[in-house]
């Protein structure tokens, strides 16, 4: 009885002093949700920049895919992270108007970051996001030997695109993978199609004007984009169906593509896909045994220089407390060093200033690289710009309505009456 | 419990106590003068004040506190909340007031009303399904040897999370397109005999919500048979000899003297399910995030205040809630009074 306590009383002293110990240390919280195969990296960078500041703990906390609601009750209680890596431009500014996030204006040096993508995370005057890893959304992901084995080739046009579509049909495959589902987040993919589609039929600025809701949802130009999209169902595209479409999870979506043999021949997704791929097909090797193409154009009157459009997104760096040592690390996470250890860790793309294509070893990055400087058309994910509640609401689940069956008026109606209130 | 109410006699007798020897010294003493009138009038107060039963309301006080800092609080900040706008203070300069805005929203907005035909679809089906499955369980059970394993098995699905438990139905209806291996138990067996796998959690509007439902019905009924089995073991044995004796058929004592019997605990627990069902959340959240028509009430209130960040709605929605659940609250209260007054 007396030694037990003895120890007891042993155990909390060390225990106070380890906590002691550790308060030392200025502690940085950061959340994101990134899965698989970005997260190790990510710790990567935390272990570089904890490295040059040996009394820095940089805190990570992983969460699922519900992020959005995270962060809001969080805030909503006062509570949120140092820090936190998104790609929410519409809820950043919806945070800045209430005053829950730090101006970074005149607190980090910006000189690293391309000028280009710099105005992402810019709003009223204030700098809310510093850009830091930027992603090519308007790819198509296909299996080269299979379709040198078919004689298939890579379309440059939509209508080439098409006749190769009814070509895989007729031999009996089917042309394209499908995955709609994210959890809490299902339907995001399908927000992209509808955009990259967008952008083709009916151009950059109409574009705009839809994603600031100057235009209805209800507006033939964004219903076409929706109905293009349902055609790819509609003809029989799509491994599965909808209901295929729909059930699959996005990171598994790819997949399908690179198996013996192939259940579909096509998967358009952003270039972070390659971390998913890699990690569930083993020894794939970027350009040989998988490749990338560019989402050909549609309309030619939407594009009139004939230049493809490109559909871009990324994560910025949202600060929420203002403290040097999280100011530090954000400034960190602009840096080369950080850049570099994501770029060449999984594939994906650098908003560096002096990312240069050429340092690419993987031809699929350098090329998305190339594309990410010479795009005379590029446009930010449109359902990331929305407010929260239609573009990580009803946009999302109105995907998945129209997909799953409900009346393309009935989903517009919906969209746009939740636009309505949240504009 | 005689001894509890023997302690609470003698405490009365010491309460009168006090009060009778005011009583004689206001009578029999005469008031002189100004100060022994003050005086007198101080002692009533005194005696007033030591009528006051100090003891159970310092009993009762924790509770009291406890139930308004977080019951009574939150239920009228709630009230409040619900004619004010979006934004996230309760008077905060984005919150505005808008009236029955929000209750105009929450009876005719086609999600919402969509979630509470849902919600009446749950509480049919599996209020009436765990009731009526665990009745049947404990009655069968009871004459099988190994009832306390089978019971234990079917019990466990309780004792597990709802998210884990959504997360092993998600397994179960998972859907691969034909052709590709099924590996969700359903459509595996379905393709097996020779069908098309079916979208379980996608066809709407019946076999999604149905196969939600059944996961909540798997999930609760073994709690029910727990608690019915209980019930029909206190039923005495020679009741239902009796009724042999008599000539009744199985079926006969069931439905004429089982079934009177078990009734009072069944309605106590059906009531129990009614609220839990209500409330329900977890199993839609994890297997369709209320996608395809499935949402309920519960997980609408969520997504209004945790993603779409309009407080104002969701608090509508929780006073709405909170009212179709106080009926069933308080039936199952006014039965357990009458209970225990019945035993005291």
């Amino acid at each position: 009885m007396r030694k037990g306590f003895v120890v007891l009383l042993a155990l909390t002293i060390v225990g106070l002093a380890a906590i002691v110990g550790l308060a030392q240390d200025k502690v940085v919280t950061v959340m994101h949700s990134w899965p698989g195969a970005q997260a190790p990296i990510f710790e990567m960078i935390v272990d570089a920049f904890e490295a040059e500041n040996p009394d820095i703990d940089v805190q990570v906390e992983i969460v699922g895919q519900d992020r959005v609601a995270i962060m809001q009750a969080r805030l909503a209680a006062g509570n949120p992270p140092d820090l936190t890596p998104h790609p929410w431009i519409g809820l950043m500014k919806e945070w800045a108007d209430a005053g829950q996030i730090v101006d970074l204006t005149g607190l980090v040096d910006t000189s690293e970051i391309n000028p280009a993508l710099l105005p992402i995370g810019e709003y009223d005057g204030g700098l809310y996001g510093l850009f830091i890893f930027p992603n090519v959304k308007s790819l198509v992901w296909y299996n080269p030997k299979e379709f040198a084995a078919n004689g298939y080739e890579v379309p440059t046009t939509w209508y080439q695109l098409q006749a190769l579509s009814q070509q895989i049909l007729a031999d009996g495959g089917v042309p394209w993978a499908i995955g709609l589902d994210s959890g809490a987040a299902s339907g995001w993919p399908g927000t992209d199609w509808i955009e990259d589609i967008m952008l083709r039929t009916a151009g950059a600025d109409v574009y705009d004007k839809w994603v600031n809701h100057e235009i209805p949802w209800t507006d033939p130009r964004v219903k076409k984009a929706f109905e293009t999209f349902g055609s790819l169902f509609s003809n029989n595209y799509v491994l599965g169906g909808s209901i295929g479409a729909l059930t699959t999870y996005f990171g598994d979506a790819v997949t399908p593509v690179f198996t013996d043999p192939p259940s579909a021949y096509m998967h358009k997704q952003a270039t972070f896909i390659q971390g998913f791929l890699n990690d569930q097909v083993e020894g794939l090797v970027a350009g040989e045994d998988y490749n990338v193409f560019v989402l050909p154009t549609i309309t030619p009157a939407a594009t009139p220089d004939g230049s493809v459009p490109l559909l871009t997104s990324g994560d910025v760096i949202s600060v929420f407390n203002n403290r040097p040592e999280v100011i530090a690390f954000a400034q960190f996470m602009t840096s080369e060093t950080a850049a570099n250890i994501w770029s060449s860790n999984l594939g994906e793309l650098s908003a560096h200033v002096n990312a240069d294509p050429t340092q690419f070893d993987n031809p699929i990055t350098a090329l998305a690289q190339q594309m990410l400087i010479d795009a005379t058309v590029s446009r930010y994910d449109g359902s990331d710009l929305m407010p929260a509640a239609v573009g990580a609401g009803t946009f999302w689940s109105g995907v998945l309505d129209y997909v799953s069956g409900i009346p393309l008026d009935t989903v517009l109606e919906a969209i746009e009456a939740s636009a309505v209130d949240a504009y | 419990m005689p001894s509890f109410r023997k302690r609470k006699e003698t405490r009365q007798g010491q309460n009168v106590t006090p009060e009778e020897s005011s009583g004689s010294l206001t009578g029999d003493g005469e008031p002189h003068d100004e100060s022994a009138a003050r005086l007198s009038w101080l002692r009533g107060i005194a005696a007033r004040l030591a009528r006051v039963r100090w003891n159970s309301w310092a009993f009762v006080a924790p509770a009291l506190l406890l139930m308004g800092l977080f019951l009574v609080y939150p239920a009228v900040a709630s009230l409040v909340r619900s004619f004010f706008g979006r934004g996230r203070e309760l008077f905060g300069t984005t919150t505005q007031y808008v009236g029955l805005k929000n209750w105009a929203y929450v009876f005719t907005n086609s999600t919402m009303l969509m979630a509470m035909r849902n919600s009446a679809l749950w509480v049919g089906i599996f209020s009436v399904s765990t009731v009526g499955l665990g009745t049947l369980l404990a009655v069968l059970l009871d004459r099988v040897k190994y009832e306390r394993i089978v019971k234990s098995i079917i019990f466990i699905p309780t004792a597990i999370s709802a998210v884990g438990i959504s997360i092993i139905w998600k397994f179960v209806f998972a859907y691969r397109a034909p052709g590709i291996n099924q590996i969700g138990l359903l459509n595996a067996i379905v393709v097996h005999f020779g069908g098309q796998p079916i979208g379980w959690l996608i066809e709407r509007p019946w076999i999604n919500n149905i196969c939600l439902i059944v996961v909540g019905v798997w999930m609760w009924t073994g709690f029910c048979m727990v608690i019915i089995s209980a019930a029909y073991k206190n039923i005495p044995r020679p009741l239902l000899e009796a009724a042999r004796i008599d000539g009744a058929g199985e079926w006969k004592v069931f439905r004429h003297v089982t079934l009177p019997l078990l009734a009072p605990t069944a309605a106590v627990v059906g009531t129990t399910m009614i609220v839990q069902v209500l409330k329900m959340f977890e199993i839609v959240y994890v297997l369709t995030n209320g996608n395809y028509s499935t949402e309920v009430i519960a997980n609408r209130m969520y997504k209004e205040a945790f993603n779409l960040g309009d407080y104002g709605r969701a608090s509508t929605i929780a006073i709405v809630l909170l009212i179709l659940i106080l009926p069933f609250m308080v039936l199952n209260i006014r039965r357990f009074i009458a209970n225990e007054g019945g035993r005291a």
